[in-house]
């Protein structure tokens, strides 16, 4: 049997998905279920000084509004609400008291017999507020932002700032070439196709199961136990599928606490459904200030780096991430500085989206990296190959693997860039300007603590299990294949259970760091049940594999065989049957050998061309080659979809993606997916997708994830094409027609 | 200050109930309905046929697209009631005889999605769009298919998987 790891296998719940029989949050019902409808503050900050749902509760069908002043007990510690990947701060509790944060907040929840009802009336209430001073604009806060801390919470320890080395005042001023630019990326939201929602179901003996739009059901299981203190079996969390997640879905939500507030209010099942108006008042892609500063000898080699940030978070909690700390890593600099300040505004916490800190952080190094290439008269992608570095800069350590080189090479010549004139406003098709750009990308790549169950029976049929999510990116797929593989199975024969906060223990999804996880969980679990099938085997009479040892054997086509004689084997069937068991359960945890000697990353290459109408500005991404080293890639045809879910966002953020504010209101004011761009068919044209070989030990598959990498250093590509088209460097996002015809 | 979050309409809320007839994957209904209910409300929610998804309640994404006596339309834009003796073909429609329809077997061959939420809309889109007999050209196909939104970003797959579809048919 060949084996499934590596090929391009189709998703195992395709059919699901394009029957319409996949179920989502708001998709499960129950006998008598509410429907709710969440009342916004219209406001941005103050107190809620009257709140009247008289109107509401007269509504025929209406049963309860529930608002801060008659809801259910609520923890009253902060501690109750961190969740699994909380920052420091104290996190936003909705419907807690009078306070009003964030526009848009949830500040009233009306309850009712039908969605049409709840909607309705929710449009009753009537509030009074005392209105207090804010301020939503990043610039307004510069000089006020504040140096960022490193993190309380030792999962997010690895978000400490990174340390300078060298002297990098001195080697800027003394540096034959330099290129100082500022870069700006505006907030951006997630914007998944699903409405963020939540069902929360009272089942007959009061306990709770609750489908929930997340990326983590142990997460919000746990923070459900912690804010309503539940005890663990009181409650269960489900998420077969999610309409996709992006980061968004990665720390509760409001929508979960309303659901459960509500169903514990009038002991009922009770769906919160958001509108997509009031998805804006979740979390969101920080807008980042950013000044980079390179500089680099004449020879094209750089002598220092400096990166300063200013992102953005809340008034009650400190979010970021690594954002400095990609321009260090990636290419040899004896020098470097960083600085990273936080401006808190008047909106709600910001968070992880696909790739956070580098999709925005890479974007300012590459864009700068090509003005640091055009002021060095050099190909950028020459300029790449001399600032290579095979060490990780920071830590001096070299990488478990690092084939970037390998991108630069396959990606350049599939796009064919040593056809490339350098001169700005060179290549011209009809009334087109056409321009070239490419960039670099990196991500980590990161391996977690996780379980994993498997259930062998006895007609070689296997059920494995762990509380892991697929948000669209094919865990149920490569969970299936690896399995597979592992116990020597056909793929039809293994069931892949996730989704369910019952099953073994899994981090959030998210990071890319949970193929590898998983993956490697799997091989944990299934060498277990290899072993016990070898027990059982050695005890039949005239066993051929008495004399074996557990690290000679595999499992392939449904029998134990010997790795050095194929002819000695035993069937599954024929092994369970010698020790009279129907099936054979195992359950084991996984925890990856740290390996802090090396660095662990992914990389790409990414070669855009771009079409611009010289007259109306208008810009077409033509052409995307995107190379990617990611260690082995599982299946090649999820895999591929990543890269392309990450390219098509990349070409978002450069040309489409922005949150506008209006700062005399503090509101959004394209909060809905009209006004809010986002990519469509019509602006997505041909991408290659290259998976370039990289071996990697790190852990025993040689996973290295691949969620954020496709999005990684892609907007830059496209500026970088956009300059080389007009000779116009816009520096920041998104470059839409109005700033490049300025 | 005191502040409404949206006009007030009729303050009773108890609109009485209108009964609408239609077929829904060739299956009569007869309902008694809330009149402010959506044809994607009533697909998802009196039906239980969830496949049509809501996306955003506003006609922008796409999601919810459904065949209406053969033509593609948002459900969530279409109330109910006025589409009385309407035939709706809906994601759970397509496969016909325990087969799937060719559309359907080319997005999983393609793997023309990833979370799934859009495929329901993007397949009866683009069912209606090859039935249509517009779109020639692979630019053509994007045009014609930019109403339907994918967030995971497999416009590249789709547009292969009704090409497919389309030489098939």
């Amino acid at each position: 049997m060949a084996p499934y790891i590596g090929t391009a296998v189709s998703r195992v719940d395709g059919v699901a998905k394009v029957t319409g029989a996949a179920k989502y949050a708001a998709e499960f019902s129950a006998p008598g279920l509410l429907y709710a409808s969440i009342v916004s503050a219209t406001i941005t900050k103050g107190r809620i000084t009257r709140i009247d749902t008289s109107a509401a509760l007269a509504v025929e069908g209406v049963l309860t509004v529930l608002t801060h002043e008659n809801r259910p007990r609520m923890a009253d510690k902060d501690e109750a609400y961190k969740d699994e990947v909380a920052p420091d701060g104290s996190p936003f509790r909705p419907l807690y008291d009078d306070k009003i944060k964030f526009n848009g907040q949830p500040i009233a929840l009306v309850v009712a017999e039908r969605s049409e009802i709840a909607r309705f009336a929710a449009s009753l209430v009537v509030v009074e507020y005392g209105a207090a001073a804010y301020v939503t604009d990043v610039f307004r806060r510069r000089e006020a932002a504040v140096p960022v801390k490193a993190p309380a919470n030792p999962s997010e320890a690895l978000f400490a700032p990174p340390k300078p080395r060298g002297d990098a005042d001195r080697a800027l001023a003394a540096a034959a070439v330099r290129h100082e630019g500022e870069y700006y990326v505006p907030i951006e939201h997630h914007n998944p196709m699903e409405l963020y929602a939540a069902t929360a179901i009272v089942d007959p003996d009061g306990k709770l199961t609750v489908y929930d739009k997340t990326q983590g059901v142990q997460n919000i299981q746990h923070y459900l136990c912690g804010v309503f203190g539940l005890k663990s079996d009181d409650v269960k969390v489900m998420n077969p599928y999610m309409g996709g997640g992006f980061g968004s879905g990665l720390r509760p939500q409001f929508e979960v606490v309303l659901a459960v507030l509500a169903a514990r209010a009038l002991q009922r099942s009770v769906r919160v459904v958001l509108t997509r108006q009031q998805m804006y008042a979740l979390g969101y892609r920080p807008a980042m200030i950013q000044r980079i500063a390179l500089g680099a000898n004449r020879d094209g080699t750089l002598d220092a780096i400096s990166h300063d940030a200013i992102t953005v978070t809340s008034q009650y909690e400190d979010f970021y991430r690594q954002e400095t700390a990609w321009s260090g890593l990636l290419y040899t600099s004896a020098n470097a500085k960083y600085a990273h300040r936080l401006a808190h505004l008047d909106l709600a916490t910001s968070c992880d989206m696909r790739a956070p800190s580098a999709a925005t952080a890479v974007y300012a190094l590459e864009a700068a990296m090509d003005e640091l290439a055009v002021a060095l008269k050099l190909d950028p992608l020459e300029l790449r190959l001399r600032c290579y570095s095979d060490r990780d800069q920071h830590e001096d350590r070299p990488y478990s693997s690092k084939a970037l080189r390998e991108c630069y090479r396959q990606g350049a010549e599939a796009f064919g860039w040593s056809r490339r004139n350098p001169e700005p406003r060179s290549m011209r098709e009809g009334t087109d300007l056409v321009g070239w750009g490419m960039a670099t990308g990196v991500w980590d790549a990161f391996q977690a603590p996780i379980t994993v169950r498997i259930v062998l029976t006895a007609n070689g049929h296997a059920e494995v299990a762990c509380a892991t999510s697929d948000i669209g990116t094919g865990t149920y797929t490569i969970m299936a294949q690896v399995a597979a593989d592992m116990l020597g199975l056909p793929l039809d024969n293994i069931s892949i259970k996730l989704g369910d906060s019952s099953l073994p223990q899994s981090p959030v999804e998210g990071g890319s760091w949970i193929a590898a996880s998983v993956s490697n969980g799997i091989a944990t679990t299934a060498a277990r049940i290899r072993n016990e099938l070898l027990r059982l085997a050695k005890q039949m009479p005239g066993s051929p594999l008495a004399d074996v040892g557990s690290d000679d054997v595999a499992l392939a086509d449904g029998k134990l065989v010997s790795k050095r004689d194929s002819s000695r084997a035993v069937s599954i069937a024929d092994a369970m049957r010698q020790g009279a068991v129907e099936r054979i359960e195992q359950e084991e945890t996984t925890n990856p050998a740290q390996d802090e000697k090396r660095a662990h990353n992914t990389h790409s290459a990414i070669f855009a061309e771009v079409k611009i109408d010289e007259q109306l500005g208008v810009i077409r991404v033509t052409r995307v080659v995107s190379a990617i080293a990611a260690g082995r890639i599982l299946n090649t045809k999820t895999a591929t979809s990543q890269i392309l879910g990450g390219v098509v966002w990349g070409i978002g953020m450069a040309l489409h993606e922005e949150t506008q504010i209006d700062h005399t209101f503090g509101r959004i004011v394209n909060a809905n997916i009209a006004e809010y761009h986002v990519p469509v068919h019509a602006d997505i044209h041909d991408i290659k997708v290259i998976f370039v070989d990289e071996p990697d030990d790190s852990n025993p598959l040689g996973i290295k994830g691949l969620g954020e990498i496709g999005i990684v250093g892609v907007a830059a590509a496209v500026a970088n094409a956009v300059y080389h088209a007009t000779g116009k460097r816009v520096r920041d996002l998104p470059i839409s027609l109005d700033k490049l015809l300025a | 200050m005191q502040q409404r979050n949206q006009p007030a309409g009729r303050a009773d809320g108890a609109s009485g109930t209108v009964s609408v007839n239609l077929t829904v994957n060739g299956t009569r209904h007869s309902l008694t309905l809330d009149p402010r209910t959506s044809l994607l409300d009533l697909l998802r929610e009196h039906l239980d046929l969830t496949g049509s998804k809501k996306g955003c309640d506003h006609g922008q994404c796409g999601a919810c697209t459904v065949l209406l006596d053969g033509r593609r339309v948002v459900s969530c834009l279409t109330l109910a009631v006025m589409q009385d003796g309407a035939n709706v073909t809906t994601v759970e429609g397509l496969a016909k005889d325990g087969h799937l329809h060719p559309l359907q077997q080319a997005f999983i061959d393609h793997d023309a999605f990833q979370c799934g939420y859009c495929t329901p809309g993007q397949l009866c889109s683009g069912v209606a769009l090859i039935a249509e007999g517009h779109a020639k050209t692979a630019d053509e196909i994007r045009e014609l298919m930019s109403g339907n939104i994918c967030r995971c970003g497999a416009y590249t797959n789709i547009l292969a998987a009704i090409q497919q579809a389309m030489r098939q048919s």
